[in-house]
């Protein structure tokens, strides 16, 4: 199968600054990719590129389209979900399904009816009477019931509360994905996704700085606890990161084996959240 | 063809207001206006002892009355129904001037352009949904109010007067209710040539200010002719101010006003040749199309679409 997105040296620049660096990524179908970075470092741009929402330069081919091109067609197999506040105000429940069912080719009303049918939601409430967790429990029923090949989410879950956020991946895991889909998002909430991703991108000052799967983020990171007496040891092999716990030292090695590193101590897999604040050291310095 | 259906069908929705209830309400204040003035009349009327009908004397001025005079009673009756759609036209020409305005600025302020942009519409039919919305929806929408409102005001009148004794039901005859529907009807599609400059002008704005759509539309041809008329008051340079105010100026911004091209625009010079109500009718009203002002206008209507529809595809500040 080809890849479901293809980049090379996408570059974006805003007046002041480079929101993208001459980028170059692969996509594969049937995977889910985190695309993960502080503020301000570029997801939201790329994500936008890759939609036909802005303009770039460089290559890119998303399912054989060029997005500033071909952005309505792309859109028939595209889906979107931005942060919860994008629904317009105005609409009602009933009304937005009528539209989207008749303007999109992909989309099964029956199937957004039952989604519809297991929440609160009322066939004549507005969006505007609706709390954020309602809203976007209004927009995955709609995008669940497009057949779509590729789903993209920026930040799906902001401001919502925990029910709801597990929710939504749950929905969006059980109901949702399969293996001709493909699913990026980007969040700050990494611990959310950690377990749901199968591929994961970090992205910094408009530069991706790792692309690797899961498997392989679990191979190449590791990290070690450490006690005192072998502490210098640990810090001769270079670790990315080290922390203090109880008076123990935590060590995050990139791309030592394993081998080396069990004699200094006990060995986990480190997790995302620990990954990308080692990775993003100084980033708002 | 389809989706434009339902394109149209979104803006309705969310101009259910302005649209719909702006021109109902607007004529049901009409109404009421009117059916107090009546009240008015028939209070102060019978107070001072005056009455109409009553005596004969109004009877008798009818059954008297001659083919001239019955062709006047018409064209009082038809003046009562075109004066319902005048008051409309005006709330129409508003709400078609900030609908425009708003229609590719609002979704851009509150990110749900955001939404709009993951459907598969391009950004053409989306723009062109808007001006379809604005020159054949809203004005079909009013007329078909204004006509209702016209009828009713007829039947207010005649009912009035039937309390006198007067049988003016014969009189209803003599108005043209039909050729005043075709008159008003007929007039939607000259309505959207000449509206297409400040349309597209307007949508231009909507789509290309990144905050106050409204200041910019009013103040970029404003101050462009203020300051036209400046040189042309320091005598520097020999500039055709009259020229600019009337054809761009007034053009980018009232012609969404129904009726202006008829007003402004290249009426015949011989109108005072025409008498009464004939000035409405189609063949005069068509005349407008002989006229280079509006199809100059309909050029530059399209290519400032041209650019709303540009601007909708790229400006990215959402």
């Amino acid at each position: 199968m080809s890849a479901v997105i293809t980049a090379s040296g996408l570059s974006k620049h805003y007046k002041s600054s480079l929101a993208l660096d001459d980028v170059s990524f692969q996509i594969e179908p049937g995977r889910i990719v985190g695309l993960i970075g502080p503020n301000g470092a570029g997801k939201t741009t790329a994500l936008k590129a890759i939609l036909g929402l802005t303009d770039f330069t460089g290559e890119l081919n998303v399912l054989g389209f060029d997005p500033r091109k071909q952005r309505d067609k792309l859109m028939g197999e595209v889906c979107f979900i931005a942060d919860v506040a994008v629904l317009p105000r105005w609409i009602r429940v009933s009304e937005v399904v009528d539209f989207v069912a008749h303007v999109h080719p992909r989309f099964d009303r029956a199937k957004c009816e039952a989604f519809l049918a297991r929440t609160k939601l009322q066939a004549g409430q507005r969006v505007r009477q609706m709390s954020k967790g309602m809203i976007v429990q209004l927009h995955l029923a709609l995008v669940m019931a497009i057949d779509a090949k590729l789903l993209i989410l920026d930040e799906p879950t902001l401001g919502l509360d925990i029910l709801y956020r597990k929710q939504f991946y749950q929905n969006l895991l059980e109901d949702y994905f399969d293996e001709n889909k493909t699913i990026i998002v980007t969040t700050h909430q990494v611990e959310e996704v950690e377990h749901i991703l199968t591929d994961l991108m970090f992205i910094r000052d408009g530069k991706i700085v790792l692309d690797a799967d899961m498997d392989a983020v679990g191979e190449r990171f590791i990290e070690v606890m450490v006690n005192a007496d072998k502490a210098d040891a640990a810090r001769g092999l270079k670790p990315l990161d080290e922390r203090q716990v109880f008076g123990k030292s935590i060590f995050l090695f990139d791309g030592v084996g394993r081998d080396v590193l069990e004699p200094l101590g006990e060995i986990r897999r480190p997790s995302i959240s620990d990954l990308f604040v080692a990775t993003m050291k100084g980033t708002y310095a | 063809m389809k989706t434009f259906y339902w394109l149209v069908k979104r803006e309705f929705w969310e101009h259910r207001g302005g649209f719909f209830w702006a021109p109902i309400v607007t004529g049901g204040i009409f109404l009421l206006l009117n059916i107090m003035g009546i009240i008015t009349a028939e209070v102060l009327g019978a107070s001072h002892g005056i009455s109409i009908g009553a005596s004969g004397g109004l009877k008798q001025v009818i059954t008297q009355m001659d083919a001239g005079d019955m062709s006047k009673v018409g064209l009082a009756l038809d003046v009562a129904m075109y004066s319902a759609m005048g008051l409309l036209i005006v709330v129409l020409g508003f709400v078609v001037f900030f609908y425009c305005l708003g229609a590719l600025y609002d979704d851009r302020r509150d990110r749900s352009i955001l939404f709009w942009k993951s459907l598969p519409i391009s950004d053409a039919s989306t723009v062109l949904s808007k001006v379809v919305s604005a020159t054949v929806l809203a004005p079909v929408i009013a007329i078909v109010v204004g006509i209702v409102v016209g009828m009713l005001q007829l039947l207010i009148v005649a009912i009035t007067l039937s309390f006198h004794g007067v049988n003016v039901w014969q009189l209803l005859v003599l108005a043209h209710p039909f050729k005043v529907m075709f008159n008003l009807i007929g007039y939607t599609p000259l309505y959207v040539l000449w509206a297409l400059p400040a349309v597209g002008w307007l949508l231009l704005c909507s789509a290309w200010a990144r905050n106050k759509p409204f200041l910019w539309a009013v103040a970029l041809p404003v101050a462009t002719g203020l300051l036209i008329s400046w040189f042309g008051i320091m005598g520097l340079f020999n500039l055709p101010t009259t020229w600019f105010w009337r054809n761009v100026v007034q053009r980018s911004l009232f012609s969404v006003f129904p009726g202006t091209g008829s007003l402004f625009g290249g009426m015949p010079h011989n109108v005072s040749n025409i008498d009464g109500l004939s000035v409405l009718d189609l063949s005069t009203t068509y005349q407008l199309l002989g006229s280079p002002d509006l199809w100059i206008g309909v050029a530059a209507g399209a290519a400032l679409l041209a650019g709303a529809i540009w601007f909708r595809r790229w400006r990215d500040d959402s």
